[in-house]
């Protein structure tokens, strides 16, 4: 089989199943084609020679023990973390083996890779375009077929976008669905850590591997874990199950006008928009909803992301582990400044808390909107993948693009971004975003919706 | 909200962050900018709306205190730059050292 790196995670465990070739060649085949596109691509921090398991990549922010973990950060230079967070040891009890470590910005404070201490990750689409970020490697590196599938954080948006921005699926499931022991905290208020994948069906796959209690994340309740019908493609008894859904008939999709207002890209939005009608023929009713705190979700968001940042970001003392504060970058300094100067004192009411009540404005908007719709469908990114270089000089310019994930985010619902077609070459990703805890209807949703396109079968020419 | 140089310099010692003069400069205009922005939540009426500071409102989880397997010691000191009979060293914290 000359193109086993192309298969999805399912059709990998099918044909090792059948014995259409080994670990060991499945192995051979990603090492061999992360050796001869990752120089271009730069996804890949750290390369793990390995023969046996199914081959993930592990975003550097995410600790697997033994294997040098540096959040995209100079801070972490040396860094090899002496224990492996959950959702490795959740992975590696289902014959998944890690076989590299994936770039990122700086503690994934970024939105187009180019924070990482280490160089930009490219677009595999376009190698002069940024792949988004901060989960820039794991987007990249799916995209461009160098692991079966990835794991990412996503805090304000940094799964979904750099999903849509280079063509994959990507989910950032509810808060409190997935222990974050072990990923090193950005904003413990909203960091998820979730998929990428080459379909829809492998999105859930993975979601039911890694989530769950541990006891080490107090927000990942029992009741939380269990994913309600979610385990159709259960390992356990043989072959796998699909789901059995064709149509949407009956779903309620509800389309906010303010994620089609001013900002979005002309044609991005005509891609979206296909994409609904396309949903209408499945069968869906569409229902006009309105997320008026939409245009605050940006300042909630960063006021309260700097605060939880700097503080998170204080144990990094160069004592313990990891080497001087003067080791951070640009972003990340201005980051844990900002933090600082929001919490301090004199300042602490005006920005901390005037945010947390403001997000529970937006929080508000969604339970009142999910109570006409079943999933709340949309742009990821107001734009495709622009250039390396664009925007980086320009802080709040680059926040700015985090508009559309950001709301999501602030009120812990899950959001997934699913292929949906090109603009001028470049790709474009439809999010569709579901109640608290409902990661059942939109990975449906998603799953009928990709399955009557061909876009997720598109793949870069490299 | 303007953050002064006076004021760049009393964060960032808050923050334990070495800054330059140059990046002083800078920062005094890039975060009075961002604050400028952040400053339109005030346009927000948000009297007596509750703060949501963690939407899974899971507050003060307890555990039984049982010992567990945890980091060996060997583990713990391994990414230490500096360490000293078993134990982490460190500037003297009195001591002008």
């Amino acid at each position: 089989m000359s193109d086993l790196t192309s298969l999805s995670l399912l059709q990998t465990i099918d044909a090792l199943k059948e014995n259409k070739f080994s670990e060991s060649e499945l192995n051979e085949a990603y090492l061999k084609r992360i050796q001869s596109l990752n120089p271009k691509l730069n996804a890949f921090l750290e390369v793990v020679n390995q023969t046996k398991g199914i081959p993930s990549g592990i975003k550097d922010i995410i600790c697997t023990q033994g294997i040098k973990t540096t959040a995209g950060s100079k801070i972490l230079s040396n860094f090899i973390p002496p224990y492996d967070a959950t959702v490795i040891k959740k992975l590696k009890s289902q014959n998944v083996n890690i076989i590299g470590k994936l770039n990122n910005d700086e503690f994934a404070m970024g939105s187009s890779g180019e924070n990482s201490a280490y160089g930009p990750t490219k677009n595999p689409w376009n190698l002069t375009k940024v792949p988004g970020g901060s989960s820039s490697g794991s987007a990249a590196a799916v995209a461009a077929d160098l692991c079966v599938f990835s794991l990412g954080t996503d805090t304000g948006g940094s799964i979904r976008q750099p999903a849509s921005l280079t063509g994959v699926v990507g989910l950032k499931p509810s808060y409190g669905r997935v222990s974050r022991y072990g990923s090193i905290a950005m904003a413990s208020s909203l960091d998820q850590i979730g998929p990428f994948t080459k379909t829809v069906a492998d999105a859930r796959l993975v979601l039911e591997w890694i989530s769950g209690p541990d006891g080490y994340d107090s927000n990942v309740v029992e009741i939380a874990s269990p994913l309600r019908g979610l385990a159709m493609t259960s390992l356990r008894g043989g072959r796998l199950r699909r789901p059995t859904r064709q149509s949407l008939k009956g779903i309620k999709i509800g389309v906010p006008k303010e994620y089609f207002g001013e900002g979005l890209d002309k044609n991005v939005e005509k891609v979206v928009r296909n994409a609904i009608d396309q949903m209408v023929k499945l069968g869906v009713e569409v229902v006009e909803i309105s997320l008026p705190h939409t245009q605050y979700a940006v300042e909630v968001y960063y006021t309260m992301m700097f605060s939880e940042v700097s503080s998170n970001l204080a144990r990094f003392d160069g004592i313990r582990f990891g080497n001087s504060r003067d080791h951070f970058g640009d972003e990340t300094k201005r980051r844990i400044m900002l933090g600082t100067f929001a919490l301090s004192s004199g300042y602490y009411e005006a920005y901390f808390t005037k945010a947390a009540k403001v997000r529970t404005l937006i929080k508000q908007d969604f339970e009142k909107a999910f109570q006409k719709c079943d999933v709340i469908v949309g742009p990821v990114s107001p734009t495709v993948a622009w250039n390396l270089g664009e925007k980086i000089s320009d802080p709040l310019m680059m926040y700015l693009s985090d508009v559309y994930t950001i709301p999501a985010s602030l009120a812990g619902i899950p959001g997934l971004s699913v292929p949906c077609g090109f603009v001028d070459g470049l790709p474009v990703g439809l999010q569709i975003l579901g109640k608290y805890m409902d990661e059942e209807t939109i990975l449906n949703v998603g799953e009928v919706y990709e399955k009557s396109t061909d876009w997720y079968k598109e793949k870069p020419k490299l | 909200m303007k953050l002064s140089e006076t004021q760049v310099k009393h964060v960032a010692k808050l923050a334990n962050l070495p800054l330059t003069e140059e990046e002083t400069k800078e920062y005094s205009d890039q975060l009075s900018k961002i604050l400028d922005y952040i400053d339109q939540l005030n346009k927000v009426d948000t009297t007596g709306v509750a703060s949501t500071y963690n939407v899974s409102e899971v507050v003060s989880v307890m555990a039984e205190d049982v010992p567990k397997d945890c980091l060996t010691q060997e583990g713990a000191l391994q990414n230490a730059s500096l360490k000293k009979n078993g134990f982490f060293a460190t500037k003297g914290v009195f001591e002008n050292e």
